[in-house]
């Protein structure tokens, strides 16, 4: 082991290991019955604001983020900023599409998109390809995670192999044990470590290196010397790619199953939109990281032979840092990476388990056995991640990622439009995400995996254009055209089984047309018994949660509301009948309620009526949905 | 906290999100070196400044829409 960094090793190691720690004490934290998928795989939907702001901040901005963005910049410099518009456009995406999701998966108890798609447009085909495409998606991104580990302990000289089993090793077991609280507790160390690298970098390097002004200057000069593959400013050809880039990255990110997991983690649709307006720092963390691969320029930096790029921004932290605030800052970066690296592979757990094993394989099981089964499913994904970094070229796990946020975008139709009407055709949704995957990977292909921006020309215009928007294009063509044509030949369109009640908005923390004794009832985060998350579903009917807000039940298990979700693998009718039974129980062995009770939170005015059984209502095609 | 009537009629603030769309996705706005922020060109500041509006954007709309 020549040319080992001790120093900046010993303190890797010691920051490494506490954190370890941290995701095995997670599972105490805000403790749930984690033989639930929805506390193993959800952390039972309780992050506040600032856990939230964490996590999703851990999840967003991952270790590859922090080696990609400055590796890019460092070859090719003004375009790689397209990170920060990217970035910056989430944002108001997220404001104003997430809380609508967060509110009918809430409601409906959804942990996946795909759960979402299977009601909303009743085609368990549909549900099972947005499953796979996410899968699909989330695997290079994860071993991607494990690449970036990889690339700055490569910095200080250990042997790859064995850092990175003893990693993924560390990151197995403590997801296994804690599913997503362990990576949201680290996630508030890691940031913190992230936010004190990336501030003292920005700072003390360019002091070093005598000002911006003088590293613009070397940026300038070598943007002469190369006058060809290199801009220190956007050339006017590159403004399509520029803009196509961030705004197909900035569209596919919250498809992804793990950033949409983070966000159905939080307690209230309230913490998303907040978070829409918090989460921005992170942007100004990767822009100042962007800033780096620019220092890393001026500072003449040697490459790593084996990483290349990428190695830009470990080399620049080993040249310009004393060796224990580099192996800090390599910590940083290696946590970075397993908290995303956790998340996903929940996220793809979730997936599997849900729309995969309990649709096709097992209907009937239980909730045990969807946990454990999510658990397993979790480590299997995590190994082949590994296995895919270790024995093949990492080039083919760079080169899969690019085909990710093009594969991951073709939900888009089903998945987001689908949030706001259900008009689309689910065969057409079929095909359009048929014909998105063949064109945008196809474009990749025939530019070699070389990049995936794609010269589009016609009538003799070039214009280079990211494969994921055009792909989306061409599907939002498809599904558009062909929806009406299947529907005027009567192609079944199948029923949406989600009612505009579930989109509607009762905010955690609305107060006005809830009567106040029942407020203590409705904040989750007070020690309530696990199955009281369920009483959200819509299905469930009020009276059961007022039982255990008064007290006036020995105990609420008795008639305890089905699991979320497993109602709708009963027949309608079915489930309709046991709906009807549970409120007639529920309605007969308690004190007769208040007139002003309402079965499902703002869905009626107070004074009505509580709601009919879903059998007597019948459905109504014509019904406009939000 | 406002009410359903009061929230339906302020949703058309939510158009003022489309501002940070229009700005940052249009590079010619901005592909320039002039003026200089500590030595750091226009291209690079604005984008970053353009971060810390959209925030602030999103913050006011989320105290007025809420």
């Amino acid at each position: 082991m020549i040319n080992v960094n001790w120093e900046a090793l010993s303190v890797f190691i010691v920051v490494f290991s506490a954190v370890a720690i941290l995701g095995f004490l997670a599972a105490k934290w805000r403790p749930g019955d984690l033989t639930r998928l929805q506390e193993w795989g959800l952390a039972g939907r309780r992050f506040g604001t600032i856990v939230s702001w964490f996590l999703l901040g851990g999840d967003i901005y991952t270790a590859y983020s922090f080696i990609a963005v400055p590796g890019l910049i460092f070859k090719s410099v003004a375009l790689g900023f397209f990170a920060v518009p990217y970035l910056i456009i989430i944002y108001p995406l997220v404001f104003i599409f997430l809380p609508k999701f967060w509110t009918v998966a809430r409601h409906r108890g959804y942990v996946t998109p795909a759960d979402f798609v299977r009601e909303r447009f009743d085609s368990s085909t549909l549900a099972l390809l947005v499953a796979i495409t996410g899968i699909l998606a989330t695997m290079p991104y994860i071993a991607l995670q494990i690449y970036g580990i990889e690339v700055s302990i490569a910095q200080m000289g250990v042997p790859i192999e064995i850092s990175l089993f003893v990693a993924f090793f560390v990151l197995a077991a403590y997801t296994y044990v804690s599913g997503l609280r362990a990576p949201a507790m680290i996630a508030v160390v890691k940031d913190m470590c992230i936010w004190l690298v990336v501030l003292v970098a920005v700072i003390y390097i360019p002091i070093k290196l005598g000002g911006f002004s003088n590293i613009f200057a070397a940026v300038h000069q070598k943007a002469v010397e190369n006058p060809t593959t290199f801009h220190d400013f956007l050339p006017s050809s590159e403004y399509s790619a520029y803009t196509t880039l961030a705004l197909g990255s900035a569209l596919a990110l919250f498809l992804y199953p793990h950033l949409l997991t983070g966000m159905l983690s939080t307690n209230s649709r309230q913490v998303v939109r907040r978070n829409a307006a918090l989460l921005p720092a992170y942007t100004l963390l990767i822009g100042l990281i962007g800033l780096l691969g620019y220092m890393a320029i001026a500072a003449h930096v040697k490459l790593s032979p084996a990483y290349g790029a990428n190695s830009a921004l470990p080399a620049l932290f080993s040249a310009m840092f004393p060796s224990w605030f580099a192996g800090f800052a390599f910590a940083a970066i290696a946590i970075g990476a397993l908290v995303p690296a956790a998340i996903m592979s929940i996220a793809a757990a979730n997936l599997f388990t849900r729309n995969i094993y309990r649709e096709y394989f097992r209907p009937a099981c239980t909730e045990r056995e969807e946990s454990s089964v999510a658990k397993t499913a979790s480590l299997v994904v995590k190994v082949g991640a590994l296995a895919f970094i270790l024995l093949l070229p990492s080039t083919l796990a760079i080169n899969f990622q690019l085909l990710s946020n093009i594969w991951i975008i073709q939900t888009l139709p089903a998945v987001f439009l689908g949030l706001y009407t259900n008009w689309f055709h689910r065969r057409a949704l079929i095909v359009g995400w048929a014909g998105g995957m063949i064109t945008g990977t196809w474009m990749v292909i025939a530019r070699n995996f070389e990049s995936s921006v794609y010269p589009l020309s016609f009538a003799g215009i070039t214009i280079p254009v990211y494969a994921a928007v055009a792909a989306l294009v061409a599907n939002l063509v498809l599904t558009i055209v062909l929806t009406p044509i299947f529907r005027g030949i009567s192609i079944s369109a199948g029923e949406d089984a989600t009612t505009p009640a579930d989109f509607e908005a009762q905010p955690l923390g609305s107060q006005q047309s809830i009567p106040s004794y029942q407020q203590p009832a409705l904040n989750p985060q007070k020690a309530l018994p696990g199955f009281q998350q369920s009483a959200w579903n819509s299905q469930q009917s009020f009276p059961d949660f007022q039982g255990s807000a008064l007290n006036s039940q020995p105990s609420l298990t008795d008639f305890q509301p089905p699991f979320p979700g497993s109602q709708r693998l009963q027949h309608p009718a079915q489930r309709s009948q046991q709906l009807a039974l549970e409120q007639q129980s529920a309605l007969n062995s308690q004190q007769p309620l208040p007139d002003f009770q309402q079965p499902f939170p703002g869905s009626q005015r107070p004074g009505q009526r509580p709601q009919q059984p879903v059998l007597e209502r019948p459905y109504n095609a014509e019904r406009p949905v939000r | 906290m406002l009410s359903r009537r009061e929230k339906k009629s302020r949703s058309w603030l939510l158009l003022f999100l489309l501002i940070p769309f229009i700005v940052t996705l249009w590079p010619p706005f901005y592909n320039i070196d002039q003026p200089e922020l500590i030595g750091i060109p226009f291209f690079y500041w604005f984008q970053l400044l353009w971060i810390i509006i959209t925030a602030i954007l999103t913050a006011v709309l989320y105290a007025l829409t809420n």
